[in-house]
């Protein structure tokens, strides 16, 4: 396309680029700042906002102690579980598989991804519930065991959701690994533990990274896995938020919580770009 | 090493395949399980309301599915030829998009569509002349849900898009103008058939993400209720085997859908 020349060529990219340009000022920027700008107002006599100028939404955050309490508890707890659940199965995907059932195996973890939150959730709450797993306990002869609205219910939903979103960075990164740098390292006598720690580990040092920051973000916002499977008893500040836009019309007091949930995820993102500069080729991973 | 990947397998695949199981069930319960009978899907699609939401969701996610893959594919075309600030500002609300939790999403769409429908509304019925009736009304519907499904699977696509534009080959394209092809022969003829798998795995999982988000549609959808939406209030109701029937019909759609996606992108 050079041969169409300065102006033309800069038209056409303008308008390729329009539409999108348009979705992310209007329905993206926008927003955030509207989000932002309410947080400061008052609420209506009827819900809604009130134009104003004040810091008592603010103040008034710790009206939702528990929710933020919660989320701050359960989300790096659910990042760390799957951390722990992801890694060994990653390397085993990444430098034990089969090559030729790879694509395969890849394949298997991807599914489950894409396929609806909510109904995978769901299937907890009838594995979970008083006719599943308490059933099967009391043949066993230990009763009254409650598991689902508790805390752990809410934390088997979470390992169960994003367990593919922290296996796939770990993956991409343990892939790249150069395996001589292993036979070189057993080579100069570290034993297996040893080559880990030394070598393995902090090559895949930006997979973790990437892995337990998507997985603590996407965590921030979580509503459905406490709704469904917390029960009202454990809830999130995605619960609150709901409760304030959507029952309550609370408008800037709900504002004002978003705008703390998205600066708190803004200096995850900061730790995460940090860390991230280090290795520009990893910016690709993707889950799709 | 080998047992536990299996286990993992299992753990990931075990609750999806029980949810099937058990929309085969007989019985009215989970606990007397007697195998198998339709009964519960031939239920759920009498069900007016959950054909309604399918419906919705069906239309949606379409909707979503084109004008996302349209305006993301433009804007990684686009894109090949900027650099600086103004890339980088791109890459960022790119990405942006497609991290930012759906909530959030989901309540600054609904704060900024009603303020803005507030001031319009109004405005409307002053401007509307008397002899063509009372002035419509802006609200809440498919299109909130639409442009706000939009946003985030056109980032998607983008970045799908632009994945495999960077593996492309680009003699070809300054070939073909060397040989003063216009620009939109050059797209159709060399640059359209290479990044075609991407254009449609692109598709496949807009589609895919519209027809299964849950969190966003329930800030925007207003009186309009998608299959998700459907399936949140019903669960709330009480666990039903016709509501693992509607899952299964949704798991079996999404399952076709992202297994179609993968093999385009292998291609």
């Amino acid at each position: 396309m050079n041969r169409v020349g300065g102006n033309g060529a800069h038209r056409l990219t303008a308008m390729l680029l329009l539409p999108t340009t348009l979705w992310f000022l209007l329905l993206l920027v926008t927003p955030l700042i509207v989000v932002f700008v309410f947080s400061f107002g008052e609420r209506g006599v009827a819900g809604g906002y009130t134009p104003a100028f004040t810091l008592a939404q603010y103040a008034n955050l710790p009206a939702r102690l528990k929710a933020f309490t919660n989320t701050l508890t359960l989300a790096p707890l659910g990042t760390l579980c799957c951390l722990l659940i992801a890694y060994p199965f990653a390397y085993f995907l990444a430098v034990k598989a089969n090559s030729k059932i790879k694509p395969l195996l890849l394949t298997l973890v991807i599914i489950p991804f894409w396929t609806s939150f909510l109904i995978r959730t769901y299937a907890w709450i009838f594995i979970l519930g008083g006719r599943g797993i308490p059933v099967l306990l009391g043949a066993a002869g230990i009763d009254d065991v409650r598991l689902i609205n508790t805390p752990f219910a809410v934390l088997v939903g979470i390992v169960y959701g994003y367990l593919p979103l922290m296996i796939f960075p770990i993956y991409v990164s343990l892939e790249k690994l150069d395996k001589r740098l292993l036979e070189a390292s057993s080579d100069l006598g570290a034993n297996r533990l040893k080559t880990f720690l030394q070598v393995t580990l902090p090559l895949s040092m930006p997979g973790i990274v990437t892995g337990s920051l998507l997985v603590f973000i996407l965590l921030m916002g979580e509503f459905l896995i406490p709704a469904l499977l917390g029960g009202g008893k454990v809830f999130f500040v995605g619960n609150a938020l709901v409760d304030l836009f959507l029952q309550s019309r609370n408008w800037p007091f709900g504002s004002a919580i978003a705008v703390t949930l998205v600066v708190i995820m803004l200096i995850a993102i900061a730790v995460y770009l940090s860390v991230f500069a280090r290795d520009k080729s990893q910016r690709q991973v993707s889950m799709i | 090493m080998r047992s536990y990947a299996i286990t993992i397998y299992a753990f990931l695949y075990a609750p999806i395949c029980l949810i099937v199981l058990f929309a085969f069930n007989a019985g009215r319960h989970a606990a007397d399980f007697t195998c198998c009978s339709s009964k519960w899907f031939d239920k759920a699609f009498s069900n007016p309301f959950m054909i309604e939401a399918l419906t919705n969701s069906l239309i949606i996610a379409g909707t979503t599915a084109v004008l996302a893959t349209v305006m993301g594919t433009m804007a990684a075309l686009g894109l090949q030829q900027v650099k600086g600030a103004l890339r980088v500002a791109f890459d960022a609300l790119t990405y942006i998009a497609i991290i930012i939790p759906g909530i959030v999403i989901g309540i600054a769409t609904l704060v900024a569509l009603v303020t803005f429908f507030g001031f319009v509304n109004p405005l409307l019925d002053t401007v509307w002349p008397e002899w063509l009736g009372t002035a419509p009304r802006l609200n809440m519907g498919y299109a909130s849900v639409i442009a706000a499904h939009t946003l985030f699977t056109m980032a998607l696509v983008i970045v799908v898009v632009r994945t495999r534009l960077q593996g492309m080959d680009r003699s070809l394209i300054e070939a073909s103008t060397d040989l003063y092809a216009t620009p939109w022969r050059t797209f159709r003829q060399i640059t359209l058939p290479q990044i075609l798998p991407a254009v449609m795995s692109g598709f496949l999982l807009s589609f895919t993400f519209s027809f299964d988000d849950f969190i966003i549609a329930f800030f925007v959808a207003g009186a309009n209720t998608t299959l998700p939406i459907y399936v949140f209030a019903s669960i709330r109701r009480g666990v039903t085997p016709e509501i693992n029937a509607i899952a299964s019909v949704v798991l079996g759609i999404s399952l076709v859908l992202i297994v179609a996606a993968q093999r385009l992108r292998r291609r």
